[in-house]
Order: C-alpha cells, then structure tokens, then sequence
C-alpha cells in the first residue's frame, strides 16, 4: 500500500511509472524505487522459497545487509530486491532455492 | 592500478561528513557506498534531532542529509555509488564491484564509515514474510512511502521501537502494541509519552513466544515475564497483526576493520565487537580510521562528529593541516561529542566510549 499523504513528508509528487513484471503478471512500479517496495505496494510479500526447508521469505532489513530478499531479477538469481532499482520492462521471478541462471546469460 | 589519497567507504553520516573535511582540507578525497544514492540511513529519519543548535537540533534527519549531500557537490568530493566493497587488503588495494564489473584501487588512507545492521530474534515463526527489522520498516515507509503491513507488532522499547512506532501511525499504520522484555521502557520517555498518548499500549516485562501464518504472519503470541524474565503461564496473548519489527539494537557492520587485521574490543553497550581506536579515530592498522557507527552503535549526530574528526585527523596525517590548527580543529569536536554523550543514555555511551579509548591505548581485552 502506498502512502500517498504524509503528515511530514506532505504529498507524494513522484509518480513517474514504469512497468515490470512479476512472475509474469505486469505491475505498476514508481521510477527508481527498489525492486522490494514495487513488490510490497503490490501487497507481494513473499519473494522466494528456501533451499532446505521451503520456507518462505520476504525483506527483513530493507539496507542490502541481510540478503533475506532475493530474488531472480532479468534471469540473474540472488539479486538484492531492497537496494536494487526497477527498470522499465524488468522481469522478476520469485526465486526457489538457489536460484537457476538463465540461458540468455 | 590506480592510486588514489584518501578513500571513505560508506557515504551515510559518518563518511559524508570525513569527506567533506578533507575535501576542505584540500585532501584528493573518494567516497563509496553501495547504494545507489548516499546518505545512509539519514533520510529515513523524519523526525527532528536532539541536542543544542551547534548539532542541527530541531532540524530533521532528511534535511541534515540533504545539507551534506550540497556540500559534498559544492566541495567537490569524487562520489562513486553502486560500488559495495568486499575487500581491502594490508596494502591497502581496495577491491570493489561497479556497474556489474570488479575494480580495485589502492588508497593512502582509508576511513572505514560502515555503519551497522539491525539485530534479529529468534523465534518460531521468525522468518516468516512479515517479520521485519524496525528500520527495514522505517526505510520503506520514510524513504520509499510504502506501507510494509497495516497492523503492527514492535518489540522493544528503546529509541528505536518507539520513533519507528510513532512514524508507522503517521505513515496511516496501526500499531497493535509494542512489547519489552525489561521491566522499564529503554528509551526516552518523550518518544513513549507520544505513541502512549496515540492509543498505543506499551507492555514492558513482555516477550514474543511465535508468530504464527503460513506463508506471511496472520498473528502473534505474546506472554507476561517474571521478575527472572522467565514466562508466566497463563499470561499468553495471541494478537492480530500483519507485520512484526524487530527493534532490539544494531550491530556494527566490522567485516572489513576485521580482514585489514585491525585488533578489537568487546563492548556490549557499543553494539559488540569494535575496532581499537585512538582519539585521532585511527585503528590498531596505520592510517586506518573508523567512524560512526562501526566504532559503537550510537545516533547520527554523534556520527557526523566523527566523521569530521577522521576527516581532520587523516588531514593531518597528510600534512593538510599543521599541528596548531589541526589540535583546535578536533578539540571543538571533542567538546561537541562531550556534549553529545550526556544524559542518562548519552553517559553510557560515554562510559563505555572511554572504557574503548583506554582498552585501546593500553593493548588489553
């Protein structure tokens, strides 16, 4: 959910869109915020399956440290959702376990 | 491979402010951050700062920030963003990626500005999509305007819990409750006193026992603690909630002091394992110096002080300064920081800061 007036902040004036694509299905997304907020304004909060026990896991500091958040970005597996920012057109896939390079790479 | 004088690693307000004062000392200085934009965690903080006027008191954290950042572009200071650095080595041969490509530069001096990470409980249901860092929340709805969840739990009290609290309600969040394990609120009572008076109920002697959901949380179980902190049974309290921060402190983010070989104390009340540093903010390492937060967890204004005192120091190491004006120069920042660390809480810090400086100059622990 976005958070369009603030008490402090004021007015959100930014609303140059893009689109990206999660999981195949198109989401509008604001130029240059991170991967991970697109996602959450989305109500997407569950970003990828763990390796071992195939839990599921969304952001948990939102500063690039703990790598909680990764997910398969333009087929490159384990990319930092929180730090990253979205580009027109970016396809992103909720990554399962490690991750599988695409081919195109 | 290129060589460089100074490099500042970590453009947040420790390193930005060490840039600029070698940037006014006419040092050849670069800074680095892995983010795409600086300013570390400055701009999430929309709340105004403590202290005296000297210290930009009454002025909040995101106009601090964007003040630094003008004055890094009036001065000059070569700014190179999307670089995290995962290495430097004893020569001090800094290795570091950019634009999708391995780069490595070697540097005079180095100011290690590498700020800290938050801290994490764990518990069952701990993992779960919805449990969240205090400051994971407070940089999506401050710096992102996103809502992480509608209905919140906090657990701790310190300063942390409670701004975060308070700034989820202005975001338009409820925040259910907020839980401490101590018997007392840890932080001021001012920023208790403003979500207290919102309808937010504070339960101290409280801690989380799960958080139940399948694939994000849909609740929480909290439960009364004993004079032991042992829980009372009985005492549990299942709460509807979405979302669950976690602000129970922050460590100092070390790795790099660490592979440079700098030696280290342990220091609780600092955040844990800190680089020995001496009143110049140098490291154990020659020309090796710290600031803000990696030197022990405190508060941004603290940070940017010395990170002006690294600048200063590492200016004069390079002959930028004379003796005289560099001796002035750092005493007026020593009495700010003295300033800084008073009160019940500042006075811990600067307890446990002197206890460093003393461990540090005598080699021991």
């Amino acid at each position: 959910m976005r958070i369009t007036k603030h008490p402090i902040l004021g007015e959100d004036c930014e609303i140059e869109l893009v689109t990206i694509f999660v999981d195949g299905k198109p989401i509008q997304a604001k130029k240059g915020e991170p991967i991970a907020a697109a996602l959450l304004a989305a109500g997407i909060r569950k970003f990828r399956i763990t390796p071992k026990d195939k839990n599921p896991r969304g952001i948990f500091c939102g500063i690039g440290r703990c790598t909680d958040c990764i997910m398969t970005v333009n087929g490159q597996p384990n990319v930092r959702t929180c730090i990253t920012p979205v580009e027109e057109g970016m396809i992103i896939e909720s990554q399962i376990g490690l991750g599988k390079w695409s081919d195109k790479e | 491979m290129k060589e460089i004088q100074i490099a500042v690693i970590g453009a947040g307000p420790a390193g930005l402010a060490a840039a600029i004062e070698l940037a006014k000392a006419q040092g050849n200085v670069t800074l680095f951050d892995e983010n795409t934009k600086p300013g570390g965690q400055l701009f999430k903080q929309i709340h105004k700062f403590f202290g005296s006027s000297e210290h930009l008191a009454g002025t909040r954290g995101y106009n601090i920030g964007k003040q630094l950042l003008r004055e890094t572009e009036k001065l000059g200071v070569n700014v190179i963003l999307d670089a995290p650095v995962y290495a430097i080595y004893p020569d001090k041969t800094i290795s570091y990626s950019h634009q999708n490509r391995e780069q490595a530069i070697k540097a005079e001096k180095i100011i290690l500005a590498t700020g800290a990470t938050e801290n994490a409980l764990a518990f069952p249901g701990s993992t779960l999509p919805g449990v969240m860092g205090a400051g994971a929340a407070q940089t999506m709805i401050n710096v992102h305007r996103v809502l992480p969840g509608k209905k919140v739990l906090m657990i701790g009290s310190g300063n942390v819990g409670l701004i975060v609290s308070y700034q989820l309600l202005q975001a338009g969040a409820d925040v259910v409750a907020l839980i401490e394990a101590a018997p007392q609120i840890g932080g001021y009572g001012v920023h208790a006193a403003k979500i207290r008076r919102a309808g937010v109920p504070i339960y101290i002697s409280h801690t989380i026992q799960k958080v139940m959901g399948k694939n994000e949380v849909v609740a929480a179980q909290i439960v009364q603690l004993d004079d032991n902190r042992q829980p009372i049974p009985g005492s549990e309290k299942i709460l509807e909630v979405d979302t669950v921060c976690m602000a129970v402190g922050l460590s100092p983010l070390t790795e790099l002091a660490w592979l440079m070989g700098c030696e280290f104390a342990y220091i609780p009340q600092l955040g844990g394992h800190i680089p020995k540093h001496n009143h110049n903010m140098e490291t154990t390492v020659s020309g090796l110096y710290v600031a803000g937060d990696i030197t022990g967890v405190e508060e941004a204004s603290t940070a940017m002080e010395e990170g002006r005192l690294a600048g200063i120091a590492c200016a004069q190491a390079l002959g930028l300064y004379d003796q005289e004006k560099a001796h002035t120069l750092k005493k007026e920042i020593w009495n700010r920081l003295n300033t800084l660390r008073t009160g019940p809480f500042g006075k811990i810090r600067k307890f446990a800061k002197d206890e460093l400086l003393k461990i540090s100059r005598e080699g021991t622990a």
